[in-house]
């Protein structure tokens, strides 16, 4: 083993996360000592103001809101420390601006608001000792550095330990070790206090099974409502398009057949510039039709599947477009049509904006998870929350349950990732002719 | 001309079947599934087939299939296949053999007759007859940077007829110009596109699908 690699499996295994854990605590004392008892107080004050002039009802849940703030850093630090905990907080009804009955309404009746309350203290208390995670290790380091180097200049005025002051030279050597104990056990003990105090938290910050529910119930009610809401003006649109287009032409068609046969005996040429003029519309009529169905559920879709659909796509895009499919075996219908359309979207958006001049595609299934990819090396800047086509992707993936990230620097590359979760049904060989 | 016919529609199917027959060609089968395409073709090896690509009893591609699996059965067995919507990536796999004697329309153009018996018979003579929309994505899909952008719009025009499988002189009946300037155009734009000129009909309209699919190997599909 050369030394650089001792010195980086060193850092690796014990430097980094010892000084992770140290910062880590010193983070969740600070906070919990500046923080904790004061928000209390507020709270508190603010519960015993209600009957006085209404001022507690303005007042309590703006120190809802600073409890919030406060319980929302502890649960980034347990993430920072490996320990997930989801926001437990019901979302706002409209209109519930500060100072307003509803506000006051919302925060009362949501249960994260007393959980978090009830945690304050104890938390304060666990979090304090946290400190201890920063402090014991640093002590040990002033033993194993600060000692030394304090000796070479002089003696007894300085002192370690139980050496107070340090009267010659043997004790000023024992502070060494000492210092290493303090060092290892204190990030040791650190690491554990950190965890205790995490643990601890973990039975009030995050949500109940209950909230839970009432999340999922929410999320399931804003999905649905822009899912019914898109289906309706998808439906409205078909409707126009048929009203306007081919139903319009087919009562043409058939008013130049009518007329046609009443000419039939009498001029032949009349008639003949009347068929031609039906058939042309005949075939308008179709064409519109074509478009139609292309945008409810393309052909190629219900023929080849999703992979097969992504490479007729790609061979529609005027630039090289490298398909990638690792699939066991097809997605429910639904799954697949609104995969084909985020990637139809994505590719628009690459031949419409990037100036690219290649892009890629990649359709993977891992855990559970349909994964799709459409990354350009073009310019970037892609703004997902800009309301345009992206935006509408990523509506029509919410109402699966799907996500869609977008990483879009200035000068690129783009690459939006989707996840949908489902299953994938048996096993199909499809026709592949490797690239698209 | 012995013709067998896949189609599921009996509407379509009897309209298939009278047109051709007003035509002076015999229809030796109809079918109206995809299992019995395959038997059909190597029972009767007509002149042509015309397929629709939708069968069932999957109603996916399964017209298609069979064509694909008669032509490797068969090689250069003629086959026109009929659709609703064209997709590229369908006439790259019809064409992929290089044969020749390979016809992709919209169903649509059935209805200008004389246009559909004669593309059947190019077809049945081993010619290429596609689909316009076929033609108009592979240009739309290779536009951008390229050579192609060298053309002239009239140039254009010549090559997207030529690839669409009709001949020198049906290209200077629908211009309305002489043969002569037909073939102007077309050595400029080999020599633009950098194609070696070929004299045979069949396989310049070949190679022109070829280099507007992106095989000529200047513009990979794939990276590496």
């Amino acid at each position: 083993m050369r030394p650089v690699d001792g010195v980086r499996g060193l850092l690796r295994t014990w430097i980094r996360p010892g000084a992770v854990t140290a910062a880590q605590g010193l983070l969740i004392a600070l906070l919990s000592l500046s923080t904790h008892v004061a928000l209390f107080v507020l709270s508190l004050v603010s519960l015993l103001l209600i009957p006085v002039f209404g001022v507690g009802f303005a007042l309590f849940p703006v120190a809802t809101a600073l409890v919030r703030l406060c319980a929302g850093l502890h649960r980034r630090l347990a993430r920072w420390g490996g320990v997930e905990m989801a926001t437990p907080y019901l979302p706002a009804p409209a209109g519930a601006q500060f100072g307003t009955w509803r506000r006051f309404r919302w925060v009362v009746s949501d249960p994260a608001t007393w959980r978090d309350l009830s945690w304050l203290l104890p938390g304060a208390v666990t979090g304090a000792v946290c400190l201890a995670a920063f402090v014991l290790p640093l002590y040990g380091l002033e033993g194993v550095l600060g000692v030394p180097l304090v000796l070479h200049l002089t003696v007894d005025f300085y002192g370690y330990g139980p050496f107070w002051p340090i009267h010659n030279l043997v004790e000023a050597l024992l502070c060494f070790p000492l210092g290493v104990l303090f060092l290892v056990g204190g990030l040791a003990a650190g690491r554990w206090l950190v965890w205790l105090h995490l643990a601890f938290a973990r039975f009030f910050l995050p949500p109940t099974r209950t909230a839970e529910l009432a999340l999922r119930v929410h999320q399931l009610t804003v999905t649905r409502a822009e899912t019914v809401d898109a289906q309706a003006a998808e439906l409205r649109r078909i409707e126009r398009d048929l009203h306007d287009g081919a139903q319009a032409r087919i009562v043409a068609l058939s008013m130049s057949i009518g007329l046609a046969e009443q000419l039939l005996g009498d001029d032949p040429e009349a008639v003949r510039r009347l068929l031609a003029e039906a058939r042309e519309t005949s075939g308008q009529a179709l064409a519109e039709l074509r478009g139609l169905v292309r945008g409810i559920h393309p052909p190629v879709l219900a023929e080849r599947g999703l992979a097969g659909a992504v490479r007729a796509l790609a061979l529609a895009v005027p630039l090289p477009v490298a398909v990638t499919v690792d699939l066991p075996g097809r997605p429910a219908a639904p799954v697949e049509s609104a995969a084909y359309f985020a990637v139809a979207e994505g590719l628009a958006n690459v031949s419409k904006h990037s100036g690219a001049s290649r892009a890629w595609i990649e359709l993977g299934h891992a855990d559970g998870r349909l994964t799709i990819v459409v990354g350009d090396d073009g310019r970037g800047g892609a703004d997902p929350a800009a309301g345009g086509g992206l935006t509408g992707m990523g509506r029509r993936l919410a109402a699966f349950d799907g996500t869609m990230v977008v990483t879009s620097p200035a000068g690129g590359p783009t690459v939006i990732s989707m996840e949908l979760p489902c299953e994938l049904s048996s096993p199909r060989i499809s026709p592949s002719s490797g690239t698209g | 001309m012995r013709v067998v016919i896949a189609e599921d529609l009996a509407l379509l199917r009897d309209g298939l079947i009278r047109i051709l027959e007003a035509f002076g060609c015999q229809v030796v089968a109809a079918v109206d599934n995809g299992p019995s395409v395959l038997p059909a073709l190597i029972a009767h090896r007509p002149d042509v087939a015309v397929l629709d690509v939708r069968l069932p009893p999957t109603f996916t591609d399964e017209g298609l299939q069979a064509a694909i699996r008669a032509r490797t059965e068969i090689p250069g067995l003629p086959i026109l296949v009929l659709s609703q919507h064209v997709e590229q990536l369908y006439a790259r796999e019809l064409l992929s053999d290089r044969l020749g004697g390979v016809g992709y329309l919209l169903k649509d153009r059935v209805s200008h007759v004389d246009q559909f018996v004669d593309a059947v018979r190019r077809v049945a003579a081993g010619g290429t007859v596609m689909d316009p929309e076929v033609v108009a994505q592979l240009l739309a899909s290779r536009s951008g940077a390229g050579p192609l952008d060298e053309l002239t719009p009239r140039e254009r025009e010549v090559l997207g007829l030529m690839a669409e499988g009709r001949s020198n002189a049906a290209v200077a009946a629908r211009l309305f110009v002489t043969e002569k300037a037909v073939n102007k155009h077309i050595n400029n734009i080999f020599s633009k596109l950098r194609m070696p000129p070929s004299t045979d009909d069949n396989r310049r309209v070949l190679a022109v699908l070829a280099y507007l699919h992106g095989e000529d190997g200047r513009r990979p599909r794939t990276p590496a």
